[in-house]
């Protein structure tokens, strides 16, 4: 990654003084490369135990102590939490009563069933429904495939637990995210407070806040859906925030002018107004919610998430695909559905009164579907539940076709495998290692102070300080190295698909679907066919975090391209630019500030999917997190946890920097001049 | 315009950066350009004194970045002036509370705007209802209201239609229905034809008039349109730079532009289209046969046929029909050919 950032450094910047340092230190390196560690005394790699700062240990007393001894007053911090879970859990089991368990009298194993849960039919009827209202029949009957899909195939009833605390996850997270972004959009010290939380909260792994989650809350689906609304509320926040910036000052003025107090300009005025925006944000919480399914089922939720989960542990691939292929439909179907809510226009206009049934024709239906499955549900079981006899299982073929790629396509896997990890993969890993951090951190602070000056410089500074002192800086380098090779790998792939894409129509179409569907993915899910396929090890963590990540390269990409003004494309093209010019001296410089943009975001999905490739025995920040989970170490786990949102943030800050300068010396985005105004 | 004063503003300033307040006081209320310069201060309006009669269209013209949208949001109190006084109906409404500023844009301000800022979820009903929905009047009566004003601009039959199934006039006919929903005693548009095809702008030009013979509004036309000013306005304010730099009828601008500035835009207007009878008449003598009567208001451009027609001169009168003066067919050919005019 550091290689990568000092090319981008020679571009953004080609002066004099810079190119010479840059040309030194590589000197510099690759003679430290070849010396080996035995130049520097052993504390410029690992700082010893007794100088480490002991940020876990403060962060564990802190967290014992205020599970332990924090009062206030009335009631202790444990009963506090306790009292959450206790709130939260009424909605979650009324909605998992609702679509799987059914509504229970008594206790444990005397409990007897009074009302039988929603049932199959109804479920899918209301969906369909759903389907309809949102959008078209041709979206209606997707849906309905997609959840027929999960009777057919015996995934029913684990889908249903999921879809029970998705149901009730999401009005949080977006309710939650919207009231935050109201309080950041009417206090801007608000904003500012939340601003730098938010920022942390989405680049810190969720592995670190899992633990935590876990010490307050316990064991179990309240925790998991606890930890499932922060993870998805930082976005719908930062989506809603923006959302409700973009409002048009004129409409703010007419709401003004119409003399709405201040209550009444949000709810009436600036909420709706940003509606659609805001309904992206809930597209994203949904998304978000079921990409936690999979690591929330390890601090307690059931459904498919821990399907997967046990499938995985049992190395049970057939068990654990068709689980995960039930995640990604579930996905697929409520995104579809989400996304059409969202771009759902308001109704067309209604002639005249129409009458009730007129009105109201989906809820109608769906009700009387409902109460007619629950009565005959009773005398034709068949109604009620999906009859096993009719399942359907790929399980076991799945696995056997598995084995034949392996058996038959074995060496050649392996010949890959083995060139890329010793051509690439482990000198990258090497050089990274055999560098004392000190001078690691000089480079990394020099090309800040280049690209950001004095602010990016001390930012870049102190949090890599504190990666030295907590004794991470080994495991960091392991998590920058396969971090920098995968997101390396997603550049050379995905920078001329994205080119490809953007030049022919086509292609695009074909790319857009297909990074759509990779994006809707859970991320646990790309890890059971690579594991599938290389085993554990490096190189197959490698693989899923490029599968994860390309899509932001590829896209960005895209839109760079398409998005270059059309004057200044054929302006080159009149002056007799061959094609090969076009894209070289006219499109690519152009689409440069984009294509860093993506960049960045593949970065940020590797780094988020990194910590998962943990599972597939990697040796990083991500690893020790894990670990930390598995120990239910908070210090631990938030320490690696921050260092990795360190990381993050390090590099992130650097190329928005460098973006923005390519957009200055471009007279793009021009906001350097909007400052001087 | 001898009528009463509605909206008077004096010395009105809105300097954006940052302590403004203060620099303004320092510089006792007349900084100069470049004491806004050395304090890296931006001047949006500048020391403008206008007042706005009762009834009257008063329209304020200026290019864009003049400073003409930043002072209209001053007279409504959208945006804070830095300092200087807003009467309205003598009320300064910079001394207005939060609350009563309320009150008065509840009952009092109409406001229009040039991308017609309607509420995408709401029903051209809804929208049109909308001012009255928030000061908590019932539905029926509401809604009743509101039909009523959707037929004056037109509209009758897409009540039930959203913004976005209308075409830009008629959006814009929504937004000027429901800033009459209140039937306010001030209306200010802001550039509310700019966003319009030509041809559009036009029609609701006439729209436009065609109201204000039925409602009589006192209002403050913003438009950086000489045209369309000249087309609308009793009187113009020009604005360069944040100050007001020319108010006057459109024949005072044209045949007497204060600054080259003000010329730029008259030179180019044909000047039958601005000047009136009552200003081309020569002394009246009973003696002479005449063949018809003007009013002394009449532009020159709308009475040009029936002057050329004929050969005699026509007798130019008040409003009370008393006659004050002759009008002759070469006054008039002079001054549609484009030939010096003496007055």
């Amino acid at each position: 990654m550091i290689s990568a950032m000092k090319n981008k450094v020679l571009d953004v910047r080609p002066f004099g003084s810079a190119k010479i340092f840059w040309i030194l230190a590589l000197l510099v390196t690759v003679f430290f490369y070849l010396e080996g560690k035995g130049l520097f005394p052993k504390w410029m790699f690992k700082v010893p135990r007794k100088s480490q700062i002991p940020v876990k240990n403060y962060i564990s007393d802190f967290m014992n102590w205020l599970v332990q001894e924090a009062n206030f007053g009335f009631f202790t911090f444990k009963e506090l939490t306790r009292g959450i879970s206790g709130l939260l859990d009424l909605p979650l089991s009324f909605a998992t009563s609702l679509f799987s368990t059914g509504f229970m009298e008594g206790q444990g194993s005397q409990a007897i069933q009074i009302i039988p849960p929603m049932s199959w039919i109804a479920v899918i009827a209301a969906v369909v429904a759903m389907g309809h209202y949102a959008k078209d029949w041709k979206l209606a009957s997707f849906i309905g495939a997609c959840f027929l899909y999960l009777a057919i195939f015996g995934q029913w009833d684990s889908a249903m637990v999921t879809l029970a605390s998705i149901v009730i996850a999401v009005p949080f997270g977006v309710v939650g995210g919207l009231l935050l972004a109201i309080g950041a959009y009417r206090f801007p010290w608000f904003e500012k407070t939340i601003s730098p939380v938010l920022d942390l909260m989405q680049t810190i792994p969720v592995f670190a806040y899992l633990v935590p989650i876990l010490f307050l809350f316990g064991f179990g689906p309240v925790a998991a859906m606890i930890a499932t609304i922060i993870y998805a509320m930082p976005p719908m926040t930062r989506i809603a925030i923006m959302s409700l910036k973009g409002v048009p000052s004129e409409i703010i003025d007419f709401g003004n002018m119409a003399g709405c107090t201040k209550r009444q300009l949000m709810w009436k005025v600036l909420v709706p107004s940003a509606a659609p925006g805001i309904m992206v944000g809930v597209n994203q919480v949904i998304m978000l919610s079921l990409n936690m399914v999979i690591i929330a089922s390890m601090i307690g939720a059931g459904g498919l998430g821990y399907d997967v989960l046990s499938s995985l542990r049992r190395l049970d691939i057939g068990g654990g695909l068709e689980a995960g292929v039930g995640i990604v439909v579930l996905a697929i179907a409520l995104d579809r559905l989400s996304q059409a809510f969202a771009a759902r226009s308001e109704p067309i206009h209604l002639d005249g009164q129409a009458n009730i049934i007129r009105r109201h024709p989906w809820s109608l239906s769906v009700t009387v579907i409902v109460l007619f499955t629950l009565v005959s549900g009773f005398i034709v079981p068949a109604i009620q539940n999906y009859p096993d006899t009719w399942e359907l299982g790929v399980g076991s073929s799945l696995a056997e076709l598995v084995a034949w790629i392996n058996v038959n396509f074995f060496d050649a896997l392996e010949a890959y495998k083995t060139i890329v990890l010793v051509y690439f993969m482990v000198p990258v890993k090497l050089v990274l290692l055999k560098m004392p951090w000190a001078w690691t951190i000089l480079l990394l602070c020099v090309g800040a102070w280049q690209l950001g000056g004095r602010k990016l410089f001390l930012l870049t500074l102190l949090l890599s300080l504190f990666i030295v002192a907590t004794g991470m800086w080994e495991k960091a380098m392991i998590t920058v190295y396969l971090c920098g090779v995968s997101v390396v790998i997603a550049c050379l792939i995905g920078i001329p698909v994205g080119i490809f894409a953007a030049e022919n129509d086509r292609l695009g179409r074909v790319v857009q679907v297909v990074i759509d569907t990779l994006q809707t993915l859970p991320s646990f899910v790309y890890l059971i066919p690579v594991v599938m396929l290389f085993r554990v090890g490096d190189f197959s963590a490698m693989v899923a975090v490029v599968l994860y990540a390309i899509a932001p390269a590829i896209r960005y990409t895209t839109h760079g391209i398409q998005q270059i003004p059309s004057p200044l494309v054929e302006a080159g093209i009149t002056s007799g630019c061959t094609r090969r010019q076009l894209l070289w001296k006219v499109k690519l410089p152009l689409a440069l500030p984009e294509i860093l943009l993506g960049l960045n975001q593949t970065i940020m999905l590797a780094l988020s999917m990194l910590v998962i490739t943990a599972l597939v025995g990697t040796r990083d920040l991500g690893q020790e997190v894990y670990i930390a989970l598995t120990k239910a170490d908070t210090g631990r786990g938030l320490v690696a946890g921050l260092s990795i949102a360190f990381i993050a943030i390090i590099a992130d800050r650097m190329i928005a920097a460098g973006s923005r300068k390519a957009k200055q010396r471009l007279g793009l985005g021009g906001e350097l001049g909007q400052e001087t105004r | 315009m001898s009528s009463s004063v509605k909206l008077s503003c004096r010395g009105v300033w809105k300097i954006f950066g940052p302590d403004a307040k203060n620099f303004l006081v320092n510089h006792n209320h007349k900084p100069r350009s470049r004491d806004l310069k050395a304090a890296n201060l931006v001047g949006g309006v500048r020391d403008v004194n206008i007042d706005i009669h009762s009834g009257e269209i008063f329209v304020i013209m200026g290019l864009s970045g003049s400073g003409k949208s930043t002072l209209v949001r001053c007279l409504s109190r959208l945006i804070e002036p830095t300092g200087g006084e807003i009467l309205f109906d003598g009320q300064d409404l910079l001394k207005a509370s939060d609350d009563e500023m309320i009150e008065i844009r509840r009952h009092k301000m109409g406001m229009v705007f040039q991308h017609f800022a309607l509420l995408p979820h709401l029903t051209v009903l809804g929208n049109v209802a909308f001012p009255l929905e928030i000061q908590g009047i019932s539905k029926e009566r509401r809604e009743k209201l509101a039909l009523e004003i959707i037929e004056l601009v037109g509209l009758s039959g897409r009540e039930n239609y959203y913004p976005r199934e209308l075409s830009g006039g008629q959006q814009q006919r929504v937004g000027i229905a429901r800033s009459l929903a209140v039937e306010p005693e001030i209306w200010f548009l802001d550039e509310p034809f700019s966003a319009l095809d030509p041809l559009i702008r036009r029609e609701m030009q006439d729209e436009f008039i065609r109201l204000q013979n039925v409602l009589k509004k006192t209002i403050v036309f913003i438009t950086h349109d000489f045209d369309e000013a000249i087309r609308l306005a009793d009187r113009i304010a020009i604005m360069k730079d944040g100050k007001v730099i020319q108010i006057g009828t459109p024949e005072d601008l044209v045949m007497n532009p204060a600054t080259d500035y003000v010329a730029e835009f008259t030179q180019h207007i044909p000047r039958a289209k601005v000047l009136t009878a009552g200003l081309l008449k020569e002394a009246y003598d009973s003696s002479i046969k005449t063949s018809g009567t003007v009013a002394h208001d009449t532009v020159i451009a709308d009475i040009a046929d029936d002057i050329e027609r004929s050969d005699k001169p026509f007798v130019v009168t008040t409003a009370d029909d008393t006659p004050v003066g002759l009008l002759s067919r070469k006054r008039v050919m002079d001054v549609l050919v484009g030939r010096e005019v003496s007055l």
